[in-house]
């Protein structure tokens, strides 16, 4: 580092090497910025992976025993189709609002269960008992087709 | 703030040998130096592959069910993606370039002489291992030209008598080309090779370190007795420099990346008719070219077990070359080597050039 000579004024003098590591230093970070700033946004996962589902076939009627449930693909995620004691038809989410287990349905308690943390649901979703903190979301029911062979099809509420 | 960083650190782990090594490295200056910049250069576009490799692993699925789509998805769903896909697949064939020229340069200088024979070696198995990476990297994206081209290239070995089978079914996981061939590559880019090129990497790097740079003997002929080659200290003169030419290199990968995207083209169909035009890549383009020309049977040997010999002689003659050039291992000139080597140098770029137009 070289210091201002005496005769120079004393105005603030920077010297050349300061500069130049300055210089640097910024084409450096900002070469960096330029690479990292793509790499930062491509980790991201692009969002919307899928399109909502708005509606599918779960079963045939006739497949559907009477106080009997059934899993099914809705979309991307689990929902479970149930025939209540009654033979009404409900459908909801499968997934556990606890810690998004995978329900199923229990002939002997008429319940929703939860295997994980044992929470329980009623037949219309609401929570009976365990940890859940919301009911689950519940679908339409639609059945379909000539009589005999009906599909049964669920939507989006 | 940076000081005191070194300092926190160095109060706590002796860094006096690394002090020592960076003050203390230099290189030689002499009309032949630009070369030296060539392997820092292959070393580079390396980390960009390693880096923008990294990136893909996390999108790309290694089936032949979903390899294709999920290639489709990085270029036109992920943000930037283009661009990750197209720097690797740039990058893949500078670093083929760089490595090659890297090797001439090496070769024309001897600088492969006594004492520096083991890093040659290992250089060429680098190369090797690099060419090795561009064969099971193409297949991934299992596209159309891939998936023949792949046929082709596991089809070759099948020639050589004896093993020839087993290495095809052995290379191609099964009698042909399917998705078992695609998890094997997979495995062999993303694990194996990387593996491999870590450990002779490191020695290549190390017998770099330890021996220094080698000067030419024709350079060291005119010096006069007791004088020294003229040379600059690594950190920083000759760093700063190598890092000039890495950034022309990262804006030369990102134009290219940019103007000239790499086509990912039609999805690989076994029963597809091969389509015209069909040719590996650009570096392996003089060895299929050769094997072209090769007529069915010379002197009742068949023709392509001939060319297959051929290159696994080249092969092996370009490992051994520093001990097969015994007059520069005495400091002595060996112009049958530099002639040897602008015939090869000659006979790459002609049939090269010959495969493209032939395509």
């Amino acid at each position: 580092m070289e210091s201002p000579r005496p005769s120079e004024s004393t105005a603030l003098v920077v010297p050349r090497r300061t500069v130049l590591d300055a210089l640097l230093g910024a084409g450096i970070a900002s070469s960096a910025a330029a690479a990292l700033y793509p790499i930062a946004r491509f980790l991201v996962p692009p969002a919307g992976g899928e399109p909502a589902t708005a509606s599918v076939v779960a079963a045939k009627l006739s497949e559907l025993k009477v106080n009997s449930g059934l899993v099914f693909p809705f979309g991307s995620k689990p929902a479970i189709l149930v025939r209540t004691p009654e033979g009404e038809l409900r459908a909801f989410s499968a997934v556990c609002t606890h810690l998004e287990c995978t329900v199923q349905y229990k002939g002997d308690t008429s319940q929703i269960w939860c295997a994980c943390h044992n929470g329980t649901y009623d037949l219309s979703g609401n929570v009976a008992s365990g940890p859940p903190p919301r009911p689950l979301e519940s679908f339409t029911v639609a059945v379909r087709g000539e009589p005999g062979k009906e599909d049964v099809v669920v939507s989006r509420t | 703030m940076w000081q005191r960083a070194l300092g926190w650190i160095e109060a706590r782990v002796d860094l006096s040998t690394v002090r020592y090594l960076a003050d203390h490295k230099r290189v030689p200056i002499h009309p032949h130096s630009p070369w030296y910049y060539l392997g820092g250069l292959t070393l580079f576009l390396i980390g960009v592959q390693i880096a923008s490799g990294l990136l893909l692993l996390l999108y790309y699925r290694p089936s032949a069910g979903e390899a294709y789509e999920s290639v489709q998805f990085i270029v036109s769903r992920v943000e930037f993606g283009w661009l990750v896909r197209n720097v690797h697949s740039w990058s893949a064939n500078l670093a083929v370039g760089a490595a090659f020229l890297h090797l001439f340069s090496v070769l024309f200088l001897r600088s492969y002489r006594k004492p520096r024979e083991l890093t040659w070696v290992t250089g060429v198995f680098l190369l090797f291992l690099l060419l090795g990476f561009g064969f099971s990297g193409y297949l991934l994206p299992w596209n159309e030209l891939a998936f023949f081209a792949t046929k082709v290239g596991t089809g070759i070995p099948g020639s050589i008598p004896l093993v020839g089978d087993a290495l095809q079914r052995f290379l191609r996981g099964g009698d042909d080309v399917t998705g078992a061939t695609l998890s094997r590559f997979f495995g062999l880019h993303v694990a194996l090779l990387p593996a491999l090129l870590v450990v002779l990497l490191g020695v290549h790097l190390l017998l770099v370190q330890q021996q220094g740079m080698s000067v030419p003997i024709s350079v060291r002929k005119r010096l006069r007795p007791g004088d020294e080659v003229p040379s600059v200290k690594f950190v920083p003169n000759f760093l700063l420099r190598e890092l000039v030419l890495w950034y022309i290199a990262l804006a030369g990968l990102a134009a290219l990346a940019a103007f000239s995207p790499w086509e990912l083209g039609l999805k690989a169909d076994a029963f597809a008719p091969v389509p015209a035009g069909i040719r590996p890549e650009w570096y392996f383009l003089a060895a299929f070219q050769t094997l072209k020309l090769l007529p069915s049977h010379i002197a009742g040997i068949e023709g392509e077990l001939l060319g297959v010999l051929g290159m696994g002689l080249a092969m092996g003659v370009l490992v051994l070359l520093p001990f097969l050039d015994r007059r520069s291992s005495q400091e002595k000139p060996s112009p049958l080597i530099t002639v040897a080597g602008v015939i090869a140098l000659v006979y790459l770029l002609v049939m090269t050039v010959v495969g493209y137009v032939a395509a």
